[in-house]
């Protein structure tokens, strides 16, 4: 019985001690607050600490123009291609039986596996001036590396996995029940598609996308590599921060990082919003 | 020994002449469905083994059989949702045998419904007019028209705003159902119809489908590995095991007549009792039955619990428990090495000193006897 005392006198809240509860969750808020959200504040004050004019200034040069345009640049073309890839790869997996499926999948998750300079060098190994087509390339006056084309290539390499990844498990539990019910009323392969299992993934892709879309803003590795670093022409966002920082212009460093960070608060927003709407990208069922 | 010679000669002759109802309603017209040797194999285990099977014109199939026995592989092929190895599948006698399951007009129902979660329940049955092509679309009017009829038919009137989530199991199974039948198919399928729904739900659909296929009065095929739910609904009952089909015949067919042991076994509640034959007659202790036409040797008899009454000699049986209803009384008992054998006495003629613990002495008036596999 005093073994038992202590216990029956604790109020339990789903089987755990209060105390192991509060000590549990204030680890993680501690932890999340010293490691995250102190950082994010950091930014932002810095870029501010001598006033909105020079902050505004900082993000109006042309060179930091130049560098927000290539990062929207290379984000509009990266994330619809992997947006529609990943569609195509979480398809041909989940519904799908076929050979070599499995080495697949591992495949998809090789660009989160790998380091992301590794990626870079591997594109210049094949595309630069020395690579193996470096000189067919030169031969028809084609710049990969050093240029935008290769920008978007290593940034579609690095995010490649983010709309596949959501989608193939959201696809597996949804089974082919629908699509086969679809096909026995009489629809086409594309009208099933569109009909039937486009509007089940429907916020399970939107999601896939804005994890890819913040990637692909914020990339630095991969980029790094094979951008050359030529000022106003082929800087990143990212990039460009690494410069000023390296330069000392703490200010305008801070300025165009704290754009990117409210990029992708914009993008952690939308995704709680769409958690909110629909309870089954968080893994409820309808 | 008394026994009922009709329920152990099986030749057909004296089955036509028994049956005469069965007999005249031999089909003139084409089958519905008609599959020829059908096999196919999942990665080499073979699903189904040399299938053939006619499904009539408006009759109403069951495939029954133990899972593993190749029943929805045999309804998805006719589907066209797989496609055979060998063999042929043909409606009406033209060949579908590789036709995708688009065109083979067919009504599919899935086990889990498969509704489709993101339309409403009548978006979800006019699904299979809507995806229609050009001139064979109906006009939207028509559309709702119709989708208006199926769910008066399936008395889901007034519930086509719903979603498949806002809705109970019967009535998700409701909804397959009607959105099967939006099409006109040529032959409805469905697969465990009643498997999800508790045993309430279950009765009452059962004769809700019985009642929904004779008014649309299309050919239907369900899987089943239910034999109680195969018998009670089904015009004919086509019974699987191992990817073959062991026997296909009217419910009453089934019970009177089985064709092989494992029929006997599946199909009826009988008692199993081994034995051994030996110059057509089977013996099991001192209890004796006519084996006409049976190897010699070791045997087994499927006995139904009413095949079974009090004699003078026969197998000895302890009582066990004893229940029953106004009519029956049933027992349960146990022979000489614990195996259970149920009886099922006529109340009239039940004796009257039974009492839990006491041995009584049965004779079988009838029983399939099959030589031991």
């Amino acid at each position: 019985m005093t073994v038992l005392a202590p216990q029956a006198r604790q109020p339990r809240i789903g089987g755990e001690p209060v105390w192991m509860r509060t000590l549990v969750i204030g680890v993680v808020v501690a932890f999340i607050v010293l490691m995250l959200v102190i950082p994010l504040i950091a930014v932002f004050a810095q870029a501010l600490a001598k006033g909105t004019g020079p902050f505004i200034e900082a993000i109006t040069q042309p060179d930091a123009l130049s560098a927000i345009g290539l990062t929207l640049l290379t984000a509009v073309i990266a994330v619809p291609f992997n947006a529609l890839f990943g569609v195509i790869a979480a398809w041909a997996i989940a519904k799908h039986h076929f050979a070599g499926k499995s080495l697949l999948i591992s495949l998809i998750d090789l660009p989160f596996s790998i380091s992301p300079v590794v990626a870079g060098l591997a594109y210049v190994l094949v595309f630069g001036l020395q690579g193996w087509a470096g000189s067919w390339l030169v031969d028809h006056d084609i710049k990969i590396i050093f240029a935008v084309p290769g920008i978007v290539l290593a940034t579609v390499f690095v995010t490649f996995p983010f709309v596949a990844r959501q989608l193939i498990p959201l696809m597996q539990a949804q089974g082919v029940d629908e699509e086969e019910a679809a096909i026995t009323l009489g629809a086409s392969g594309l009208k099933t598609f569109w009909r039937v299992t486009a509007p089940n993934i429907r916020w399970g892709l939107l999601y896939g996308v804005l994890l890819c879309n913040a990637r692909a803003m914020g990339e630095f590795g991969a980029v790094s590599v094979v951008s050359g670093h030529i000022r106003g022409v082929t800087d990143t966002m990212p990039l460009h921060v690494e410069i000023l920082y390296n330069e000392y212009d703490f200010t305008g460093a801070f300025a165009v990082a704290a754009l990117l960070c409210l990029l992708a608060v914009i993008t952690l927003v939308a995704k709680a919003a769409l958690e909110a709407l629909a309870p089954e990208v968080s893994g409820h069922a309808v | 020994m008394p026994y009922d010679r009709d329920e152990i000669d099986r030749s057909p002759a004296v089955e036509a002449s028994l049956n005469p109802v069965s007999a005249t309603l031999q089909p003139t017209a084409a089958a519905a469905v008609s599959v020829r040797g059908v096999k196919k194999a999942f990665a080499r285990f073979p699903a189904l083994n040399d299938v053939s099977l006619d499904v009539r014109p408006g009759e109403l199939l069951a495939l029954l059989g133990p899972s593993g026995s190749g029943k929805t592989t045999l309804l998805r092929s006719i589907a066209g949702l797989e496609f055979p190895d060998e063999g042929r599948i043909l409606f009406d006698d033209q060949d579908v045998t590789f036709a995708a399951a688009a065109e083979r007009g067919v009504g599919f129902v899935f086990q889990q419904y498969a509704l489709f979660r993101h339309m409403t329940v009548a978006r979800n049955i006019a699904f299979g007019l809507d995806v229609k092509k050009g001139r064979d679309r109906p006009r939207r009017a028509a559309i709702a028209a119709r989708v208006e009829e199926l769910l008066k038919l399936v008395e889901l009137d007034g519930l086509g705003q719903r979603y498949p989530a806002q809705l109970s199991g019967g009535q998700r199974q409701r909804v397959a159902l009607a959105r099967a039948l939006a099409v006109s198919p040529r032959v409805l399928l469905l697969d465990e119809p009643f498997g999800a729904l508790d045993a309430t739900v279950r009765k009452s659909l059962r004769r809700e489908l019985r009642r929904v296929h004779d008014a649309a009065g299309v050919a239907t095929v369900f899987v089943t590995h239910d034999q109680e739910e195969a018998l009670e609904l089904a015009d004919r009952v086509a019974v699987l095991n191992q990817g073959r089909i062991e026997q296909v015949g009217a419910p009453d067919d089934l019970q009177n007549h089985p064709a092989t042991a494992f029929v006997a076994g599946f199909v009826g509640q009988a008692n199993r009792i081994e034995g051994e034959v030996r110059a057509g007659l089977f013996r099991a202790g001192a209890l004796e039955l006519d084996a006409g036409g049976v190897a010699e040797g070791a045997a087994v008899a499927f006995v139904r619990p009413d095949q079974l009454q009090v004699a003078e000699r026969g197998l000895d049986l302890v009582i066990d428990r004893i229940a029953g209803s106004a009519l029956v009384v049933e027992l349960e008992s146990l022979d000489a090495s614990g195996r259970r054998v149920e009886i099922a006495l006529p109340r009239h003629s039940a004796p009257a000193f039974l009492a839990r613990g006491t041995t009584i002495t049965v004779g079988a008036v009838a029983g399939h006897v099959f030589p031991a596999s």
